[in-house]
């Protein structure tokens, strides 16, 4: 079938030609035209700068009544053995001092071994499988930890361009101690080959704020006869508590 | 200590609704409740057409100007106010909440909603506020507004419609642009 579509060899000149100008950002570009959806979604005037106060200053709070401890196994949520390869996902949740956030809401979204989301907007042929939800959550331990029993996601294709397929990701979104930390992000496997080729994690300009995103293979952390182990550490923005203390001082 | 390096954000892309919305994630208050507001508008792109996969989230502080810090926002029983929303828009960009006008933060001060913007196509999340209309002199005095264009600012504020809702809408691009925020330590 003809398509309209840019080829990867157009999409991967445009993302090396961004990248040529750049150095040091630790943030995605929110103006990254490889990423075709960007295009009418990106502010294109500065971020104004403010200083938070108020409810800005305060996050929400979740507990032990907002979610149930088996949310965070992926695997026992629907009825059966979901098909693929078991992983587990742990990590800590950290704030740019260093400190681990305690107690806070961690949720992932996922697609299933064969690159498919339970989601009505998936037009994507691969099976369904129905012991398989993509979802979890839970709270951090005062250690900022959290671990996920999942299934590895697969790939899938998108039509950003033709021939375009997404590296096997799992989505999080998280909270620190102040709202001004909130964020949503994609944590992805090492030595993905579709790295290079997907313009949303090269939006990420800088090669050492791209690895951040890719969770180490820990085989301290794979169990015997069950199922192998990734590692990835999150961490947010600071805190303003005691920055205004010294700009008061 | 050395600052850590935040890790970098990535789209919410476009399959989390059957992941993040939850039961009641919109109502901080039921709407039955007297001093129930709806605080509701519309996601615009940059041609001005409605974004049908955006998600907003609003903390806020109640009428006195506390900040809830106490548990319960994903199993509402609608007795406890904990002052944070979630909101997928619907498949014309729209979000609706109900909650409670907040009060400001310190007397005298502009009360707003301090609002947060997911999008598919939307590499990061973007920070804004929704300015309680009506207290001309604290909107006046507040240190962000202050230094804005009058067309900026007015996008900042939220417009009172005649049954009593708060609008605000929100224009990642544009003409109308929202202004987006930066907290220091953001970099
Ligand atoms: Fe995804």
């Amino acid at each position: 079938m003809m398509s309209n579509l840019d080829s990867q060899e157009v999409v991967s000149k445009e993302i090396a030609d961004l990248h040529a100008g750049a150095e040091g950002e630790t943030q995605p570009r929110l103006d990254f035209a490889p990423y075709r959806s960007s295009l009418l979604r990106h502010p294109t005037k500065d971020l104004r700068h403010a200083d938070p106060e108020g409810a800005e200053l305060v996050a929400p709070v979740f507990g032990h009544s907002d979610i149930d401890p088996v949310e965070a196994d992926l695997t026992i949520q629907a009825g059966g053995e979901p098909i693929g390869e078991r992983i587990v996902v742990r990590g800590r949740v950290l704030d740019g001092d260093g400190r681990p956030v305690r107690g806070q809401l961690v949720e992932i979204w996922q697609a299933n071994a064969a690159g498919r989301y339970i989601h009505k907007g998936d037009q994507h042929p691969a099976p369904i499988d129905r012991h398989f939800t993509g979802v979890g959550r839970c709270l951090t331990g005062d250690d900022g930890s959290y671990a996920f029993t999942t299934i590895k996601p697969g790939p899938y294709p998108w039509r950003n361009h033709h021939n375009a397929w997404r590296p096997a990701h799992i989505h999080f979104s998280l909270f620190g101690t102040e709202f001004t930390q909130r964020m949503i992000t994609q944590m992805y496997f090492p030595g993905d080959p579709l790295f290079a080729l997907d313009p949303i994690y090269q939006a990420i300009t800088d090669q050492k704020a791209r690895d951040r995103l890719v969770a180490t293979y820990d085989h301290d952390l794979s169990e015997h006869e069950w199922l192998l182990g990734y590692r990835w550490d999150i961490v947010l923005t600071g805190t303003h508590g005691t920055w205004m203390e010294a700009d008061d001082a | 200590m050395p600052d850590l390096v935040a890790t970098p954000g990535q789209t919410i892309g476009p399959f989390f609704h059957y992941a993040l919305p939850f039961d009641r994630d919109r109502e901080l208050v039921p709407p039955g409740r007297p001093d129930a507001v709806r605080l509701h508008g519309t996601v615009y792109d940059g041609a001005g057409k409605p974004i049908p996969d955006a998600l907003l989230e609003i903390r806020q502080a109640d009428a006195t100007g506390q900040v809830p810090a106490v548990e319960g926002s994903l199993r509402r029983d609608g007795t406890v106010f904990t002052g944070w929303g979630r909101c997928a828009v619907d498949s014309v960009g729209r979000y609706s909440f109900t909650t409670v006008v907040p009060g400001p933060s310190s007397p005298g001060g502009a009360a707003f909603y301090a609002v947060t913007v997911f999008a598919r196509g939307l590499l990061n999340r973007l920070f804004t506020r929704a300015y309680i209309p009506g207290d001309a002199d604290a909107l006046e005095a507040d240190p962000l507004l202050a230094g804005l264009d009058p067309e900026a600012r007015d996008g900042l504020v939220a417009v009172r419609e005649e049954d009593g809702s708060l609008r605000f809408d929100v224009h990642l691009q544009g003409g109308r642009e929202t202004v987006f925020l930066a907290f220091p330590r953001h970099a």
